[in-house]
């Protein structure tokens, strides 16, 4: 039992509070700007290596002052790479038919990749150095005290995601233009400004994501493709351009990811470990065949 | 002949064939996005697909993967089309009738599977080491009448698949999928059954995408998973169609061997250039800004030029006593 839960359900919350914090924003600009963002997951790359850069400049070694000074900086600066790409690349073809976009997303992904992997090569890296110290409680459960921070650190984000999508102006209008665009639109809500909103929100918690993922693991160019998949595949389950619903979903499928390879018949893995990262997509395509609106009735095209 | 002359005859030829193999790809992608306007991100996985189906068919007996059948080249390739078709049916069974971008969503993650099980499945595919000793038609000619015996198979066959989408695009059933594309209520309300029209297209493009792929095996004699690296190979066919003319078969072709003449060029020429500017590690980091310059040309067209080098000419209505 203790095992069970160590080894295999809090990795599987960590992952999928990372993939929650990132589907987000997918389900976000899948349901207002109205295409699937393919460049997604080189935000999240490119945010970790702004991350990565901050540490090494000031020479932060805690995980504190990692997380609460150096990260928000990298969303920052995150958000205003991803609102200049928006006025160069996305802006010139709103008009254009969707399809457009998502090609236009297909090259970004490749482009963003390959400024990343020119300026800081392609060898792994760490964003937090040496041994973290693990948490004991109860004598049985122990987990490293960095899995803390995460999923505290992603539950936090979420929560600021609730509050400004609920009790803010620009918030409502969001869920408005997501809702309906040509009714928002009507109503006089200001479309592109709804439009900056979407991309600040996504690029910044990409941006915090891809932090708490290099955290856990490595800082790697290949990181935020990875994990891209998976993060759709929350968003579809959750149902598109439903926020909410991308929390869920991100939870849902980083638990059963982790959880697949538990033993659960006899002594192997249930599931080669190998085959971890098909467990999204089979998901993904279990949600299209039977309820391609998604858990949380989101939109299907 | 003189060597130097020898050499750059050799690099002609490679740089034919291999553009003839993508402009063949192209075309796959053609029917697909340009003609029925679905977008495939998994070209990779389908020429992947094609690419192994060859190998383990075609190559002797060996102890460190499946197969070994011996068969003969025309029986692969067939086999090859056929196992892509049935994986498109499938996919297209589940995404076809939701919006473009699920099906993008999907056709990526089926490249990504499909790279899991080549990596994972060592007794089939010899996992990441690959399948080498890959026969390829005519190399039993005398050096270099069997590149240029090659060359004629790649180009005999892009002839025959572009002689066939010509004769597509004309047909009836060519305009049902432009009309499908451009209005698809419209298509609906005439009576087309839109989903048969999408699958028929979508299941088309990937059996010629195999095609090329069980075609690029015999070339390099040789398949690993990096053969299907999911991005470059589908990214830079989308590159060729959009630049050459999304919906025009010759644009296609045009595209293809215009944007690989580019693209092998340019791995000459960067590397130069960044030593040149006194930069480290030139050899490594011309690649990526060769990578970051073909998607800023793709950026480029598709928001000053979306019509491609070639744009699309509909074929003339038949007229009244014809029809």
């Amino acid at each position: 039992m203790a095992e069970f839960i160590n080894f295999y359900l809090i990795p599987g919350l960590v992952l999928g509070s990372i993939y929650a914090l990132g589907a987000i924003g997918i389900t976000m600009t899948f349901g207002i700007l109205r295409f699937a963002n393919f460049a997604h997951g080189e935000t999240m790359t490119l945010g970790v290596y702004i991350a990565w850069t901050l540490v090494q400049l000031t020479g932060f070694k805690s995980m504190l002052a990692i997380l609460l000074v150096l990260t928000p900086i990298s969303m920052m600066l995150t958000i205003m790479v991803v609102l200049l790409i928006d006025r160069a690349f996305y802006k010139p073809l709103r008009a254009s038919p969707v399809i457009i976009l998502v090609i236009a997303s297909f090259g970004l992904m490749l482009m963003i990749r390959s400024v990343t992997q020119f300026s800081w090569g392609v060898q792994l890296k760490t964003i937090l150095p040496g041994i973290q110290p693990r948490m004991q409680l109860f004598d049985f459960f122990s987990f490293p005290l960095k899995h803390v921070f995460i999923v505290g650190g992603a539950l936090l984000l979420m929560y600021v995601v609730h509050y400004v999508l609920t009790y803010t102006k620009i918030g409502k209008a969001m869920r408005a233009t997501s809702d309906s665009p040509e009714l928002a639109r009507l109503t006089g809500i200001n479309t592109e400004k709804v439009v900056m909103a979407t991309w600040v929100m996504g690029a910044g918690l990409a941006c915090a994501a891809g932090v708490f993922l290099a955290v856990d693991t490595q800082v790697d160019t290949m990181m935020g493709f990875k994990i891209l998949l998976p993060m759709f595949a929350a968003a579809i389950l959750g149902g598109v351009g439903k926020p909410y619903g991308a929390m869920a979903g991100g939870v849902v499928i980083g638990v059963a990811e982790e959880l697949s390879s538990y033993h659960w018949i006899g002594d192997g893995p249930l599931l080669d470990p190998g085959y971890k990262q098909g467990i999204a997509f089979a998901i993904m395509i279990a949600i299209l065949v039977w309820r391609p609106t998604g858990l949380f009735k989101g939109k299907s095209f | 002949m003189d060597p130097v002359l020898y050499g750059y005859m050799l690099y002609v030829v490679s740089l034919l064939t291999v553009g003839g193999l993508y402009a063949i790809l192209a075309l796959g992608l053609n029917v697909q996005w340009g003609f029925t306007g679905l977008f495939n991100a998994g070209i990779a996985g389908f020429f992947g697909i094609g690419a192994y189906t060859a190998a383990i068919l075609t190559t002797n007996p060996h102890a460190s993967h499946v197969g070994g059948f011996q068969m003969p080249y025309v029986v692969a390739a067939i086999a090859a089309m056929l196992v892509a078709g049935v994986i498109a049916f499938l996919v297209g069974k589940v995404c076809l009738r939701l919006r473009s971008d699920y099906l993008a969503i999907a056709t990526i993650g089926i490249a990504e599977i499909f790279r899991l099980i080549v990596n994972n499945e060592t007794w089939a595919t010899n996992g990441p080491r690959g399948i080498s000793q890959i026969p390829r038609p005519f190399e039993g000619l005398p050096e270099p009448i069997n590149q240029f015996a090659f060359l004629g198979v790649v180009l005999v066959t892009l002839a025959g698949v572009y002689w066939l989408m010509e004769i597509a695009r004309k047909s009836p059933w060519g305009r049902v999928m432009t009309a499908i594309r451009d209005n698809e209520t419209s298509a609906k309300a005439a009576g087309k059954n839109v989903e048969t029209f999408r699958m028929e297209g979508f299941v088309i493009g990937c059996m010629i995408m195999a095609l090329a792929g069980a075609l690029m095996a015999h070339y390099l004699k040789f398949v690993n998973p990096q053969t299907t690296d999911p991005l470059l190979a589908t990214f830079i066919v989308f590159v060729m169609l959009v630049i050459g003319g999304s919906a025009n078969n010759k644009g296609a072709i045009l595209g293809a061997f215009l944007v690989w003449t580019l693209w092998s060029a340019s791995e000459i020429v960067a590397p130069r250039l960044l030593e040149a500017i006194g930069m480290t590690d030139a050899g490594i980091r011309s690649a990526y800004v060769r990578i970051f310059l073909i998607g800023l040309l793709l950026q480029i067209f598709l928001q000053k030029n979306p019509q491609g080098i070639l744009p699309e000419t509909r074929p003339s209505s038949p007229g009244k006593n014809s029809s």
